[in-house]
């Protein structure tokens, strides 16, 4: 029944249409062709400075309104040392647009209001002027270049790799349909050796358990923690299609494509108790986080800094969240101390592992099987 | 109302007449059975004005489509909680009821509306629907020539278009739904049918319609080359064309040299898809299932679909250019600022065009160092482009602009280009990238220059030759309507996803980003950007029921050249039949932008210099 009121009225609004067509294009003929032109010059050339007043305000009115609800503003400031560098210039790039986008908007509507057709004016033969081109071709080169060589300086510093020498957490992100399998490489400090291959049930990872770097890799919960003032490198890859792993507060982002591994380097300066005090002065971060509970936490009380997906991986591309808490040092050893090997509480001494029967200097001393250990993560006192 | 001869068009006979070309066209075609039965003329025509109308009206078919496809999925985000129970007739089962009688809109079919929304808007509309129409209709009538190089091919060319539409529009009703992959086709995802149902028979479908949209390209391409480069009336040299054929020429250029790319990059996929090839793929384990294939990479297909990806846009946006140029031109009866710069910076864009693909590929997991040149190439495109829009503007400074329509649309376009062209400066810039790519930053900027930009170009074509191709004029009034409306709609759906972009919204997401701390408080926005979008829509609507009321009962052109226009298409008959001009073809005395020269508001290009008169083509 809906459907056929629908389409009543799309006919019925099409019949207004077609008559409102035939009438404009009556009252045309009787007016004669000079008055249409006068008319329309006028209703034309005044609209388009209508349109160029409200549509410069509601930019300017609009971006102020939002502006603390962007990265890089507001309570957003980066929460990676490299973030900042990419923050300001966006906000270099921002200035030059935004000049070059409010003069040419202003010239563009305000010659088509002052230039609109009238009676007994003639518009002037001007074909060309060489030196106004030369003009507004070298100025936009000049403004490109600095760019250009600013942006560059970044790019090459922010996705430069680690040095082997330096000291940095490497963890590895592996992104599949649709969840990510975070592997953190325990106390000796280097991620265990994979082989797609050996993936299986028990072994999401494809970790292969001959090489002894794997025996103390940890896969994390569902929340990874990071120390603050510590690089990381991010050892990002994929199982079985593209996926991007993306932390959006501290400007973190990278394909991970199946064969091939791929990196992002940052060093996290904010923990998550320090964003969330910088949220806490801001008016719309102090409602609650569920609106059906006004008594219950602020948003600023309930924010975690989030992992995502940011390349198209299939049906579940929007589901593919994780959460990420920055901690202090102290607080970071505390619950990566409690972190179980996977190797040891899952796969030591069952049939999938391939040193069974053999002795590892890893075994416990007082027996072979070690008992099962508690996998949750413990989660530090904040 | 009957055609009245003017003065002028008593002249202008009489100098084409005296100095026109006599190629004795009609005693050639005495009595052939040419277009002789109405399939030959209406249907498999060779007539180029023919086959550029079949492009618009398919064009238009598929406008309508992917704009409805983009309101039920702006439904969807700008509304998640809305019941879609009523599209179930539509849709059937891809709006699942639950048991409350509430319809949710499936995210596999989500995800494949956006796919097919972007392709069949960048490809069969923008591509077919925009380059199609206008080089089938202008390039013979302005270069003064009798028809394509090849009439034949140039027919193959609208129906390889066709069937590819036909391929596309059945893969809509497949049971494991159209292809889902994104238009962008990205393997391994489009590569496995176990990764997505949209990658099993709906992604077939798809790469057999893109091969068949190749092949109509490249037909059509090859055919306005030769026609530009070898049929050109006497007198019409080459710094005398107007910009539209400039335009429509070097896109045909474009076009031949870059699609066979992305073909080339389709079939290694269907062979990844079919033949157990691993051009794409390796290392794969996808549904618990371990793949044995090794050694591809899906970067591969990155750098074949983007060396297309990046001239198909250009590719979209030149005769665009080329449309706005000529008719600001016409209506401000002022010529166009800088001609020859306008001709150089468009052979600029093009060149640049080739080396800057890899822009989209900044965070593709590329090595970062070759990244570096793909920044540097990518902002000095910014010039030439800049260049352009300062062109325009001077082009309306110092004029007596009519408005109208298609002088409107026009205008418009230029606001567009500046606001999505300057946004691709922070995206070109490979570092402020990191934060932007894949959010809706990207989504904003494309739309802006594409989805708007792009359109514009078209509408002020349609507006403005409309009397051409139909012998009437579309009605002003809703033309306006349309223009203010739509200027005011589409700043209100795109201008805000700067926002949620700069918030690191990402694209892509079924529900918006619902679920995420970071990206969920833009509830409003989306719900007003989904309301500007029906609004908008609609508007189209109006546009589309204008143009077809319009071919039938539009006022009738009285004289030739209506808008007191230069160039060659306004000297044929108001119907022109076969071979444009019924005795000679017109030839060329000077450049088509003299216009308010010497107090003439108009000189059109076959009137002889006067004595001591200099030719501003040179």
């Amino acid at each position: 029944m809906t459907a056929l009121i629908i389409v009543l009225c799309i006919i019925l609004i099409s019949i207004v249409l077609v008559q409102i067509g035939r009438v404009t294009e009556l009252t045309a003929q009787i007016k004669g062709e000079r008055e249409v032109m006068r008319d329309s010059s006028k209703w034309n050339g005044w609209i388009s400075l209508g349109f160029l007043a409200v549509f410069l305000v509601s930019v300017f009115v609009s971006a102020w309104h939002y502006k603390n609800q962007m990265l890089g503003y507001g309570p957003h400031a980066a929460a990676s040392e490299h973030g900042g560098t990419l923050d300001s210039m966006f906000n270099v790039t921002l200035i030059f647009t935004g000049i070059v986008f409010v003069l040419t908007h202003i010239a563009l509507f305000w010659y088509a209001y002052k230039y609109r057709w009238r009676e007994n004016r003639k518009a002037e033969f001007i074909s060309h002027d060489n030196r106004l081109e030369m003009i507004w071709t070298a100025v936009p080169a000049v403004v490109m270049t600095f760019l250009v060589v600013q942006g560059l300086n970044a790019w090459n510093t922010v996705m430069a790799d680690v040095n082997p020498e330096e000291d940095f957490i490497e963890i590895e992100a592996i992104g599949q349909q649709f969840n990510w399998i975070i592997r953190y490489p325990g106390p000796d400090g280097k991620l265990g050796a994979r082989d797609y291959k050996l993936t299986s049930a028990n072994n999401q990872v494809g970790q292969d358990f001959t090489d002894r770097k794997n025996w103390d890799d940890v896969i994390v919960g569902q929340e990874m923690y990071l120390p603050v003032g510590k690089k990381v490198r991010v050892r990002i890859i994929a199982k079985d299609v593209l996926h991007n792993f993306y932390l959006p507060q501290f400007r973190v982002k990278m394909d991970a494509v199946p064969g091939m591994p791929t990196y992002f380097v940052f060093t996290p300066i904010k923990t998550t108790a320090e964003y969330r005090s910088e949220l806490r002065k801001y008016p719309e971060y102090n409602e609650p986080y569920d609106k059906a509970d006004p008594t219950g936490p602020k948003r600023w009380e309930k924010y975690e800094y989030e992992l995502a997906c940011a390349e198209l991986c299939g049906k579940g591309h929007y589901s593919m969240k994780r959460i990420l808490r920055v901690v202090s040092q102290e607080e970071f050893d505390a619950w990566y101390k409690n972190e179980p090997s996977y190797y040891v509480s899952q796969i030591r001494g069952k049939d999938d592992d391939p040193n069974k029967g053999k002795v590892l200097d890893i075994d416990p001393v007082e027996a072979i099987q070690p008992a099962a250990q508690d996998t949750t993560a413990k989660e530090p006192t904040k | 109302m009957a055609h009245v001869i003017t003065a002028a068009e008593t002249l202008e006979e009489k100098i084409t007449h005296e100095l026109g070309y006599d190629d004795h066209f009609h005693e050639h075609h005495h009595g052939d059975k040419y277009q002789s039965n109405f399939l030959t003329t209406y249907i498999f025509s060779t007539d180029h004005k023919i086959i550029g109308r079949q492009f618009l009206i398919t064009g238009i078919f598929w406008a309508l489509m992917g704009a409805a496809m983009s309101i039920v999925f702006r439904l969807q985000l700008g509304f998640p909680e809305a019941d879609m129970a009523w599209l179930q007739p539509i849709l059937g089962k891809w709006i699942q009821v639950n048991d409350a009688g509430i319809g949710k809109l499936d995210p596999e079919f989500y995800y494949s509306l956006v796919t097919i929304h972007g392709t069949v808007l960048v490809f069969f509309v923008l591509t077919a629907g925009l380059s199609g129409t206008f080089s089938n209709i202008l390039i013979p009538l302005q270069v003064g020539a009798r028809d394509m190089a090849s009439p034949l091919l140039n027919a193959f060319s609208y129906w390889f278009f066709f069937l590819a539409s036909v391929v596309m529009f059945l893969s809509l009703f497949l049971s494991t739904g159209p292809f889902s992959g994104g238009w962008t086709a990205y393997p391994p995802l489009s590569a496995l049918p176990q990764a997505s149902d949209g990658s099993a028979a709906g992604m077939t479908m798809w790469i057999v319609a893109m091969a068949l949209f190749v092949v109509s390209a490249l037909l059509g391409g090859i055919n306005y080359v030769t026609t530009v480069l070898n049929l050109r009336t006497k007198g019409m040299n080459l710094w005398r064309m107007p910009l539209t054929i400039w335009a429509f020429f070097i896109t045909a250029i474009l076009g031949v040299l870059s699609f066979p790319v992305l073909l080339s990059g389709v079939l290694l996929l269907m062979f990844d898809r079919s033949m157990g090839t691993s051009f794409y793929l390796s290392e794969i384990v996808v549904g618990g299932q371990i793949l044995d294939r090794v050694g591809g990479s899906p970067i591969l297909f990155q750098h074949l679909f983007w060396f297309l990806g990046h001239p198909e846009v250009y590719i979209i946006i030149l005769p665009a250019m080329g449309i706005v140029s000529e008719v600001l031109s016409v209506h401000a009866r002022k010529p166009i600022f800088g001609y020859r710069a306008m001709v150089l910076s468009i052979l600029a864009i093009a060149f640049l065009s080739f080396i800057v693909w890899a822009h989209h590929m900044f965070m593709s997991g590329v090595n970062p160092f070759i990244s570096n040149f793909f920044v540097v190439f990518t902002l000095i495109i910014a010039v030439p482009s800049a260049v352009k829009v300062f062109n325009w503007i001077s082009t309306i400074y110092g004029s007596n602009i009519r408005f109208n329509s298609a002088s409107l649309f026009a205008i418009g376009f230029v606001s567009m280009f500046i606001s999505g062209g300057l946004t691709g400066i922070f995206l070109g810039n490979s570092a402020i990238d990191i934060q932007l790519h894949d959010t809706y930053f990207v989504v904003a900027h494309f739309h802006i220059v594409m989805g708007i930009a792009a359109f514009f170009g078209m509408f002020a074509g349609i507006y403005h030759w409309f009397p051409k191709m139909f012998g009437r004029f579309m009605n002003d009034t809703l033309g306006k309507v349309h223009f203010w409306g739509t200027l005011i709609g589409a700043y209100a759906i795109f201008w805000p996803m700067h926002y949620t972009g700069m918030a690191g919204v990402p694209r892509r997401y079924y529900d918006g980003g619902a679920s995420f701390e970071a990206f969920r408080h833009f509830t409003e926005l989306n719900q007003f950007i989904t309301v500007a979008a029906i609004v908008v829509f609609f508007l189209q609507v109006v546009f589309v029921i204008n143009f077809f009321y319009s071919i039938f009962s539009g006022r009738k052109l009285t004289v030739k050249n209506p808008w007191g226009a230069n160039t060659l298409e306004w000297t044929t008959p108001i119907h022109a039949g076969h071979g444009n001009w019924p005795g000679n073809i017109p030839t060329v005395q000077r450049w088509s932008y003299d216009y308010g020269k010497g107090g003439e508001e108009f000189i059109p290009q076959y009137v002889p210099l006067k004595e001591g008169e200099h030719d501003h083509g040179h």
